[in-house]
């Protein structure tokens, strides 16, 4: 699938993140060419070298790379675990798209975490409140969305739960009594429970068991075909990254290398480290 | 002018309420902020003072910063005058100030309470001074005082809705008693100190001015005449008072106070009373007049 143009609903522009005292030259001095992330003349590490994406409504896009070439900083930076160093990133259904959301105050990138952004990440233990029952978990979510019915939490809650194939006599229970497969489903549920328009996900299949990673997967693409979210998913596998993306990136030392369709990038990849990659693919 | 010109006279060897006055100047312009920011929590630098942090010493300080030769005082103890703390506070002020005490809350222009507020409605003229322990609504739920800054500052509330929810899925009910959350001027989250839900409505659009001391924990906090204070609560599971419905004060037979539950050992017996005492007193007296009018007549004592 093609994505039209005018249905932009995410663009960033070279965002950058630094973690040291950096330079004018940290830059410059690192990157895919100079093969290195950590600057020659300061120390600091660049995670995230000027990085920019688009991603259409109702799109998956991939970002696939080694480890440590900052695809999870790239998602913490926009769900603002972490805050970027520079760059711009604007969000179509926030401010008509013209704010930066990367510069908005901390109340605002609140809102923006609570009414537009779902993010999953490789660990429940992140994602989750592990002394909240997982209905509670969901119920923050929806609590945070100004929900004030407890009737209505719960039945949202539960519906979540059987769409992401939790059994619901289960919901108030503690996560901590499932298992690492059912407590990712958890935390999809919860990612999903106020509806919104974008959803992070962070190596979410990393971890469990290829039989558990199968159904996650078949979860995530049917959620994608019935509620049309768009997904940046990021994995360092291509497996993940073929079964359910559209358009992919591919990232190295902190920047992108190689960008296109999906299918165009398996089959004929340019950049040499893609070919690495692919080759290497089992 | 001076901070020397404004020193009243001393009293008892002390400066006039005890502190001193560049110390009652802090802790005034605190309370000025608290009241500019309903449900705010202010620090403030909370003195060494003769009773120990924990006592009533936040609540203590902004009373003897706001007292002037004037006013009248009253102090009362989870509803009662003459509970040991209450007299002891009352008898510090009154000592190293000189004003006048009361019993009765109609009279007080400045009341320093723990864990109650009256039942007699305030007026604008009266200031209601609480003694807090824990200032922070969201220490239930975060021990870090730096994140639950954060998150009264991006009004980052849903953890303490969870908990509520939580609740409500464990209990069928809300099981926090005293120290019942509320939401001021539809921004903070605040506890109202350890106040029983009966006297959580009472803040609503209240005509005085309610300052909360928390000393040991060095916070100064205020609900302002007029402003909205709504309990936290579900549209679905709306807050509820304490039920005394069926009950009634032994002493004074009042069916619209919050009472006290006095069981008696040898007797076994159960009986139940004014929380107030000042309250169950005013309606004695009316009582017994009532009743002398009756045998004696009008005008014929």
């Amino acid at each position: 699938m093609v994505p039209e143009k005018n249905n932009l609903l995410l663009e960033v522009k070279e965002l950058v993140k630094v973690y040291g005292s950096q330079c004018s030259y940290c830059l410059k001095l690192t990157g895919a060419q100079a093969e290195r992330q950590l600057c020659p003349e300061c120390g600091s590490v660049v995670a995230c070298n000027r990085i920019s994406l688009k991603l259409h409504a109702g799109e998956i896009l991939g970002v696939v790379g080694e480890s440590g070439s900052g695809k999870s900083t790239l998602v913490r930076c926009l769900y603002f675990d972490e805050e970027a160093t520079g760059g711009e990133a604007y969000l179509a259904c926030y401010g008509e798209g013209k704010i930066n959301i990367l510069q908005e105050n901390a109340q605002r990138k609140r809102y923006l975490c609570n009414y537009l952004l779902g993010i999953v990440y490789q660990n429940p233990q992140l994602g989750l409140n592990f002394n909240f029952s997982c209905g509670g978990n969901i119920a923050e979510k929806l609590l945070a969305a100004g929900v004030r019915s407890v009737d209505q939490v719960r039945q949202s809650a539960a519906r979540l739960l059987v769409k992401t194939e939790v059994p619901v006599e289960r919901m108030d229970e503690l996560p901590g009594n499932f298992s690492g497969g059912m407590q990712q489903r958890v935390q999809i549920a919860k990612a999903l429970a106020h509806n919104p328009p974008l959803l992070l996900l962070d190596e979410i299949t990393t971890g469990l068991d290829v039989s558990v990673q199968a159904r996650v997967l078949d979860l995530i693409r049917q959620l994608q075909h019935q509620m049309g979210i768009a997904m940046l998913v990021i994995s360092h596998d291509l497996g993940v990254i073929r079964l359910l993306t559209d358009r992919t990136l591919v990232m190295k030392n902190g920047q992108v290398v190689e960008s296109g369709l999906t299918d165009q990038i398996l089959e004929d990849p340019q950049h040499p480290y893609t070919q690495l990659l692919v080759n290497s693919l089992l | 002018m001076a901070i020397k010109d404004l020193i009243p006279q001393k009293q008892a060897g002390y400066n006039f309420a005890f502190l001193d006055e560049h110390t009652k100047r802090e802790v005034r312009r605190k309370i000025l902020k608290a009241v500019a920011i309903p449900g705010y929590q202010v620090p403030f630098a909370s003195r060494e003072l003769p009773i120990a942090r924990g006592w009533g010493t936040g609540g203590l300080q902004i009373t003897l910063s706001l007292v002037g030769p004037d006013d009248v005082l009253k102090v009362i103890d989870q509803g009662c005058d003459d509970s040991v703390n209450a007299v002891s506070l009352r008898q510090l002020v009154a000592m190293t100030t000189g004003i006048k005490t009361t019993f009765e809350t109609g009279r007080a222009t400045v009341i320093q309470t723990r864990h109650r507020i009256p039942e007699e409605p305030l007026t604008e003229k009266q200031i209601l001074v609480l003694q807090v322990p824990y200032p922070d609504s969201l220490r239930l739920i975060e021990p870090s005082e730096q994140k639950t800054r954060q998150m009264h500052a991006e009004q980052d509330y849903s953890r303490m809705w969870v908990y509520l929810y939580e609740d409500i899925v464990n209990w069928g009910e809300i099981t926090i008693g005293a120290r019942y959350p509320v939401l001021v001027h539809g921004r903070y989250i605040m506890d109202p100190s350890p106040i029983p839900r009966w006297d959580v409505p009472k803040l609503n659009m209240a005509q005085n001015l309610y300052l909360f001391g928390a000393g040991r924990e060095k916070r100064i906090y205020a609900v302002g005449p007029y402003t909205q204070v709504v309990p936290l609560e579900f549209s679905d599971r709306p807050f509820q008072v304490e039920d005394f419905s069926g009950k009634t004060c032994f002493y004074c037979g009042s069916k619209d106070s919050f009472l006290d539950e006095i069981f008696n050992s040898k007797t076994g017996q159960k009986i139940y009373a004014c929380s107030d005492t000042a309250f169950c007193a005013q309606r004695l007296k009316i009582q017994s007049a009532v009743r002398e009018e009756k045998i004696v007549g009008p005008g014929k004592k």
